[in-house]
């Protein structure tokens, strides 16, 4: 497999998701500065987190439109994998690659700690190695993710098994308790409709190497390696 | 010309900023204060000067940037 991470001024973990990458697939992930209209070949896409442009007007409404965006989309449009995480997931939705919004907290607290998330799938290039409704911990950091979207596009998500995570308790169950910003419906992560975009705003590349606190989100990495070679 | 945009939430879309906001009115003691939305404003200058072109630049300006409509509507006051 072949990947590339876009890194914008203001991303802060492009490199954690290069060194993630770089164990899974066992050669390096190509970096792509916001500024290349253009580069190689490539069967995953990823956006990292952080603050892209600062998030000003919006978060990562400016990535959306910089100038390796287009490339992107245009790639997303072929079918080629685009993993979002955090800001990541915000710059997917403004594109318009998924559907939906990242909004304030509802407690308008940056939320930064372990979370429970359940994963609703295991029929995606992103999730074949985990269990369908396995529980597991991953490190959130934001302070927009809140996901929005009206009863129509949730219905649909629904009945298209797009919602790729819920946020849940220890033992999968998906509760308000659990739910630490607010998201409509408890909702982590979303897929486009073919699953080959993902959204998330758990931090996978944060718990992907047991030196760390924990390995639940090496899976990921793993997976997609094993999916797209 | 000069061109302002507003961009507020809308309806049905909850809005923790401005219940903030809200709660703090009432905690400085200013009763009766409802629905208090939080949106922005945003000015600039524009070169065009007939006003149904520079109304139709600043429309496709709010489609493509300036609001995100899932969750924004957005109003154009041109001046000058």
């Amino acid at each position: 497999m072949k990947a590339a991470v876009i890194v914008f001024p203001g991303s802060n973990c492009d490199r954690d998701v290069q060194v993630a990458l770089r164990q899974s697939m066992g050669r390096e992930p190509l970096m792509v500065w916001h500024k290349e209209t253009d580069f190689d070949a490539v069967d995953l896409i990823v956006l990292p987190g952080g603050f892209s442009y600062g998030d000003y007007l919006r978060c990562g409404a400016m990535a959306a439109n910089s100038p390796v965006m287009k490339e992107v989309v245009a790639r997303a449009a072929k079918g080629v994998a685009v993993l979002g995480i955090c800001n990541g997931f915000q710059m997917l939705t403004e594109t318009g690659l998924l559907p939906g919004v990242l909004m304030r907290n509802a407690d308008l607290r940056f939320v930064c700690r372990d979370v429970g998330i359940k994963v609703e799938t295991s029929q995606s290039v992103f999730t074949s190695r985990y269990e369908q409704g396995e529980a597991i911990r991953i490190p959130v950091a934001h302070h927009d993710g809140n996901y929005f979207a009206d009863e129509d596009t949730l219905s649909a998500l629904e009945d298209r098994g797009q919602i790729a995570f819920r946020y849940c308790d220890a033992d999968g169950t998906v509760t308000p308790q659990a739910n630490p910003n607010g998201s409509q419906r408890n909702i982590a992560g979303v897929y486009n409709e073919a699953k080959t975009v993902l959204g998330l705003m758990p931090h996978p590349e944060r718990l992907a190497d047991p030196k760390l606190g924990g390995n639940d989100g090496r899976p990921i990495f793993d997976g997609l390696v094993e999916a797209l070679s | 010309m000069k061109a302002r945009v507003h961009v507020t939430l809308k309806n049905g879309v909850l809005d923790p900023q401005g219940k903030a906001i809200e709660q703090a009115l009432g905690a400085l003691g200013f009763g009766g204060v409802e629905e208090v939305r939080q949106g922005k404003v945003i000015e600039f200058s524009l070169q065009e000067s007939d006003p149904a072109k520079a109304r139709a630049d600043v429309e496709a300006m709010c489609q493509k940037l300036l609001a995100n409509t899932v969750i924004e509507n957005y109003a154009i006051e041109l001046d000058g």
